[in-house]
């Protein structure tokens, strides 16, 4: 039963951060049609700018955010400016062959400047961990957490509370009527896609701090997020927090009740029954445009 | 009048099928490859003898097969410095896999059938290593082999097949010896084994997991094994730490020896005995996000039959050599590189036994003598296992990573029980 416990507990705090990394890929997803492959890419090289400024400056990592997370902001503006608003007609499959051609070069480039060792973020709350009610639990999970819950609730707010969120609702609705009203679409999206990657680069602090990470280890996370929108709702942000959540859970429970091999296997076979019954995931892409 | 067979007489017929029959039989009498054995061997052509191989110079494992070719490249030098195979200076002919396995089956029909080497050498890895002695054996060729070692290798069962390294299941041998030669008064009494869903790492723990229960060391729980691609591993961990085994056998690469080692010390999960199959062998990669070497102190690693300070066949000229020739230190020598210059050592000990370089002669004398290498002993069994390969193992000790066993080659002995994370 503690193992069970213990499993859940693992899952829920895991499942933070992948929430955190997957907002990013569905909002990207509800308001610009575009499906971000390169996200997984923008996650490690957001862990491989927290190693930097830890290993150049000593910053922490926490701290080390303030600097990141613009720095990948004004990233994801420019590409958006430079790859995806020259999109204009079948936006998905096209966004899918731009992005992945990114990933490659994001990867060659950061490959080219870190080399192909290993990596991993170093600081005391990472190694470790504080006793509660008999269970060993590590800060840094904690902590990841925590912030993934700041950091969507501040995504929240910044789309239910503010007029950018407005704007932003308004362009996943419906583009046309968006523009006809006003609504500067381009700009709401180059900022949206900014702020996907601004939160991948807070992810991958995250990710860089409870993983050793490499340059190529960005092709098995894209896979996992890409599961997670398609489970919660594509363009859904609650959709990507709940499938977090439950993927790791469901895959954490099965390791150590079964075997871990099934892990990923159960956490399909619900996937696949889900979507029989409700091909739109769990908030359905039609409920991510009443957003 | 003789009878006719349709438009031929009888006797001519009687007479072409003898002539046949005598073709036939003058023809397989000539056959260049596979002499038949007690033949005299053929004489060594004039010119060089080349010696074949295909490598991946390119693609995934490109990095091991540059490393390879450095280690045949490095022998073929030396010997050629001194004088050569029997007066014939020695060629290399490396041809480029490009990591495909289709690749590795037409480059060794090309450097037999149309290079027309006389000797063929191994490629990198298993599969590899199982194709390119296929199609060695369809012309009677040895294949002496660095890097194939697992057991697949052995399981095709091919006679023209020699690998000269330490087979992969065995490489927890001598931890397991050392295991239970301690006293059963002190000796672990719980096991629990984990490895990764690899060919390699699999066999590995699944072979000590087996001579540790015919030890009387108890399973704690059921063997855990992990997909490869699993980025998760503290369910994992978690389920090891709940058993409270006494010894703990990891079959992991880098990632997950990490993850491991940081989870038992974020549970405060102090086992006597913690040995992982790899990772803790990759220095500052594995020391630095655990949290320094003294975290490692204790942890077990193997060793797959070679590093600097082993005094084996021509080991200290090999060092001198190769820092000379390629540069950096003795601790950066690649593993793949001993490998090869093992596979030529091997080769050349027994076609000075031999005097030839005939083929079938070659694997006569292959499969009946004992050779020695950079690696140590070697003796092939009938399916071209090495006999008396070694692992040795090294354990992290006040920040080194040092042999302990066997006591023969160790710089300090293993130190038992593991010590409690430093806090």
């Amino acid at each position: 039963m503690k193992l069970i416990l213990e499993a859940v507990v693992n899952g829920l705090l895991m499942g933070g951060v992948y929430a955190l990394m997957a907002s990013g890929l569905t909002l990207v997803y509800g308001v610009m049609e575009v499906v971000n492959i390169a996200q997984g890419i923008f996650v490690v090289a957001g862990a491989y700018l927290s190693y930097t400024l830890q290993q150049r400056l000593h910053l922490d990592l926490f701290l080390g955010l303030l600097v990141t997370v613009p720095i990948m902001f004004v990233l994801g503006l420019f590409i958006e400016w430079a790859m995806l608003r020259r999109l204009k007609r079948d936006r998905i499959v096209l966004s899918v062959l731009v992005t992945f051609a990114l990933t490659l070069v994001i990867e060659g480039v950061l490959g080219l400047i870190y080399g192909a060792s290993l990596v991993y973020l170093h600081a005391w709350y990472i190694s470790n961990s504080f006793q509660i009610f008999g269970f060993y639990i590590s800060y840094i999970y904690v902590f990841a957490f925590l912030l993934s819950t700041l950091l969507l609730g501040a995504l929240y707010l910044l789309v239910y509370r503010t007029t950018f969120g407005f704007s932003l609702r308004a362009s996943m609705q419906n583009r046309a009527a968006a523009l006809l009203v006003g609504i500067d679409v381009e700009q709401v999206q180059a900022i949206t896609f900014g702020i996907g990657v601004s939160l991948a680069a807070a992810g991958g602090m995250a990710f860089g701090a409870t993983n050793v990470f490499n340059a190529n280890s960005s092709f098995d996370l894209i896979t996992r997020l890409l599961v997670i929108i398609v489970l919660g709702g594509m363009g859904s942000l609650w959709g990507a927090l709940i499938a977090s959540l439950l993927m790791l859970v469901i895959g954490d429970v099965t390791a150590v009740v079964w075997s871990p091999i099934w892990s990923n296997t159960m956490f399909f076979v619900l996937l696949i029954a889900l979507l029989l019954a409700r091909p739109q995931g769990l908030f359905g892409q039609r409920e991510g445009r009443k957003q | 009048m003789s009878q006719r067979l349709f438009s031929v007489s009888i006797d001519k017929f009687i007479y072409i099928i003898g002539a046949l029959i005598i073709l036939m039989a003058g023809l397989s009498a000539c056959s260049s490859s596979g002499s038949t054995t007690g033949s005299t061997p053929p004489p060594i052509p004039a010119g060089p003898i080349t010696i074949g191989a295909s490598l991946p110079l390119t693609g995934d494992f490109s990095s091991d097969g540059q490393a390879t070719e450095q280690g045949y490249q490095l022998w073929v030098d030396n010997i050629n410095k001194s004088g050569g195979i029997f007066g014939h200076q020695v060629k290399l002919d490396i041809l480029d896999d490009g990591t495909k396995l289709n690749q590795t089956t037409t480059n060794y029909q090309t450097l037999i059938n149309v290079h027309h080497d006389e000797l063929v050498v191994g490629p990198f890895a298993d599969d590899f290593s199982v194709a390119a002695a296929r199609v060695a054996a369809r012309y009677g060729y040895a294949l002496v082999e660095g890097s194939g070692t697992a057991p697949v290798v052995f399981q095709a069962h091919l006679h023209n097949l020699f690998s000269v390294s330490l087979a992969a299941q065995n490489t927890l041998n001598t931890f397991t010896t050392w295991l239970l030669s301690l006293p059963a008064s002190v000796r672990p009494k719980t096991a629990v084994y984990a490895t990764e869903q690899d060919p390699y790492l699999q066999p590995i723990v699944e072979t000590a997991k087996s001579q540790l229960e015919k030890g009387g060391i108890r399973t704690a729980i059921d063997e855990i094994t992990y997909p490869s691609e699993t980025t998760d591993w503290n369910p994992i961990a978690d389920k090891i730490i709940a058993a409270n085994p006494d010894v703990v056998v990891l079959g992991t690469v880098t990632n997950d020896a990490v993850a491991f080692v940081q989870r038992f010390k974020q549970e405060h999960f102090n086992p006597k005995v913690m040995v992982e199959v790899s990772g803790p062998d990759q220095g500052t990669q594995f020391t630095d996000p655990i949290g320094g070497a003294n975290v490692a102190e204790g942890i077990i690693v193997p060793n797959g039959g070679w590093y600097p300070g082993l005094s084996t066949y021509q080991n200290k000229q090999f060092q001198q050599q190769y820092i000379a020739k390629f540069g950096g230190n003795a601790a950066g020598i690649n593993g793949d590189a001993v490998q090869a210059y093992s596979v030529l050592q091997v080769l050349l000990q027994a076609i000075e036994k031999a005097h030839s370089i005939d083929n079938a002669t070659l694997i006569q004398v292959l499969h009946s003598n004992t050779f020695q290498s950079l690696q140590g002993p070697v003796r092939f069994n009938s399916d071209g296992e090495n006999l008396l390969a070694t692992a040795y193992l090294f354990q992290w000790q006040k920040g080194n990573l040092i042999p302990v066993y066997p006591p023969a080659n160790a710089q300090g002995t293993p130190e038992y029980p593991k010590p409690n994370w430093p806090s």
